[in-house]
């Protein structure tokens, strides 16, 4: 068995693989938040209780239309991403002019009726999501075996990101969103309609933390909490990585979940703890975050 | 009088009326919870409504006044007045430290600094050995006034809290209309201009900052005092989120507007704690109804619309 530092390594790299899975979902996460925040000016609150609503309306679909993961995949984001354009068009466009405090509370409102919906209707216990069948089993890796569908998660997050990042930096449609994000009054002059442009943003943000939750249904259950409990962890990827580089955000939502993996192996009680304590060490030496710029 | 106007000291007036009316027709430990929301929605005041930041992690501060306090008495035997002052200087002290570094962003970065660092103080709430983890500290004796006034009865702690409330409210609303608090209000509404008058914003900022959390803390204490339990309830961000609300729904940056909202929220608490949920989906429908329709609170539009502060 190899070892590392006089540690066992086996159960070191199973948890930096689950640590890594974690990460996956904080990048997905504070990637539509970092991308939300750069156009709308808006910490979307609500993104941990959508990111839940993906996992539910997958559920739905499994139990009472026999739509199975694959059809949920592409389904449950788009369901959740109009819900949120309908958000965006009757109650976040109208804040735009004021401080940026009553979109966070204006979101963490809408978190609180979706979350307690969910309760109600599904109870606070968690319905578990079956693994689809060509996702079962395990797939050897050369240094050790991993659940097939753990590694599809990884793999799949990481492509979406970077899908995400391509279309962003490299397309022409990414030039104009970052156009707007800079000066929107003059991207308007210039023919775009620069509205549609915000809502359809939000709705794009919005689906990929649905997709985000799809995801997660078979890894955690589907839980009406599960959105609460991860999305003050994102809230705490962002502070770290800076809202300035979409790069930046997902290289530091990996990042995360690798060093929280660790920490269990190395202290199990600091895990839930270890985010948090790195981004009070980010704030006094880099106060803009890893990746963003100074302002 | 001590910075009131005169609608104000009518206001006042009434308020004292009926704090000394109330437990003589509505259940005291009721009116007692109240209050100490009360007086925790107006610390938190202090910093939205006067220097305009939002602490999105109040509760932290909260709660381990609410423990450190339960500590105290049970294991102690500390008095109750000292229980509460332990609750300020908790509050106070992981305000002093929190808020460093809080302050360090502004905006929304500040929010959500402030949130994360209160799901910290959350999990060691969890971990700790003196918190009791999921337990919580119970069976906290309600410690007697200078270790020889008993509280046993109802009405005999019901003006403790009465005075703590009083005393905090006041202390609040002299902080806010002393000179320190004016420059505070300059910070809120023109932050550049007063570094450039020569105001060591980062200062008041964090002095702002620990004063609220102190009387926070000492609300957390009380409360401790009054259930004779402290548990993780206080420490999540649901609280946090909670006194948030209550704020906003009486009215940001008025004085009796938070006394109004611990009120209504606490209410609705009572009334609607039977239906699970539901609590959790008002709340989010008044969150919303209040950033829409009225962002001034219910006090905030009666003194608008009457032409008066309050």
């Amino acid at each position: 068995m190899l070892s590392i530092l006089g540690y066992n390594a086996g159960p070191l790299l199973a948890q930096s693989i689950l640590g890594l899975i974690n990460g996956a979902f904080y990048a997905l996460l504070s990637l539509g938040l970092a991308v939300i925040f750069g156009l709308l000016n808006i910490i979307n609150f609500a993104h941990g209780a959508l990111y839940m609503l993906g996992a539910v309306v997958a559920w739905v679909l499994l139990n009472h239309l026999s739509l199975g993961y694959w059809p949920s995949l592409l389904l449950a984001p788009l369901i959740v991403g109009a819900f949120g354009v309908i958000l965006e068009r009757t109650m976040i466009s109208k804040l735009y002019k004021l401080d940026h405090l009553y979109g966070l509370l204006l979101t963490f409102g809408i978190a609180l009726i979706v979350e307690g919906l969910a309760r109600n209707e599904f109870g606070s216990s968690g319905m578990s999501y079956a693994v689809p069948e060509s996702l079962r089993g395990a797939t050897k890796l050369g240094f050790m075996i991993m659940p097939t569908y753990r590694l599809w998660v990884v793999v799949a997050s990481f492509v979406m990101c970077i899908t995400t990042w391509f279309v962003l930096e490299k397309t022409s449609l990414g030039a104009t969103l970052r156009a707007a994000t800079e000066n929107a009054a003059l991207v308007q002059a210039f023919g775009v309609n620069v509205p549609r442009l915000v809502t359809l943003t939000y709705g794009a943000g919005v689906a990929l933390a649905a997709l985000a939750g799809v995801m997660a249904a078979p890894v955690y259950s589907v839980n009406p909490g599960m959105g609460s409990n991860v999305i003050i962890v994102v809230f705490a990827v962002v502070v770290i990585g800076g809202m300035g580089s979409i790069l930046g955000s997902i290289l530091t939502g990996f990042g995360l979940g690798l060093l929280e993996g660790f920490t269990k192996f190395l202290y199990p009680q600091g895990s839930g703890v270890v985010v948090f304590v790195l981004m009070v060490i980010v704030l006094l030496t880099r106060p803009a975050g890893l990746f963003g710029k100074a302002t | 009088m001590m910075g009131f106007s005169r609608p104000q000291l009518v206001a006042l007036a009434v308020m004292i009326a009926v704090i000394v009316v109330a437990p003589f027709v509505a259940y005291p430990v009721f009116l007692m919870k109240v209050m100490c929301f009360a007086l925790f929605a107006c610390a938190f005041n202090l910093l939205i409504g006067y220097v305009g930041l939002l602490s999105f992690g109040h509760a932290a501060y909260f709660g381990m006044g609410c423990y450190l306090s339960a500590y105290a008495a049970k294991s102690w035997g500390f008095s109750a007045e000292l229980c509460v002052a332990l609750g300020f200087v908790t509050g106070a002290a992981l305000g002093a430290v929190f808020g460093a570094i809080a302050i360090k962003r502004q905006g929304i970065y500040f929010s959500m600094i402030t949130l994360a660092l209160a799901q910290m103080v959350y999990f060691f709430a969890t971990q700790a050995a003196f918190t009791g983890g999921e337990d919580g500290i119970q069976q906290v004796p309600r410690a007697p006034v200078l270790g020889f006034i008993s509280m046993q009865n109802d009405m005999a702690i019901y003006v403790l809290v009465a005075v703590v409330f009083l005393a905090g409210f006041l202390l609040i609303h002299r902080i806010i209309h002393s000179p320190f608090g004016m420059v505070l209000k300059a910070i809120r509404e023109n932050e550049p201009r007063a570094i450039s008058l020569g105001y060591r914003v980062n200062d008041y900022k964090l002095m702002a900052f620990a004063l609220s959390t102190g009387i926070a803390g000492a609300a957390g204490g009380l409360k401790s005092l009054v259930f004779g339990i402290a548990t993780l309830t206080d420490v999540t961000w649901q609280a946090s989120g909670e006194i948030v609300l209550t704020t906003l729904l009486g009215g940001l940056g008025t004085v009796f507007g938070p006394v109004i909202g611990a009120v209504i929220i606490n209410t609705l608490e009572f009334y609607l704690a039977p239906f699970g949920s539901w609590v959790t989906v008002t709340q989010g429908v008044i969150f919303i109804a209040c950033v829409m329709a009225f962002r001034r609170g219910i006090v905030g539009e009666i003194a608008a619309r009457a032409k008066v502060a309050l």
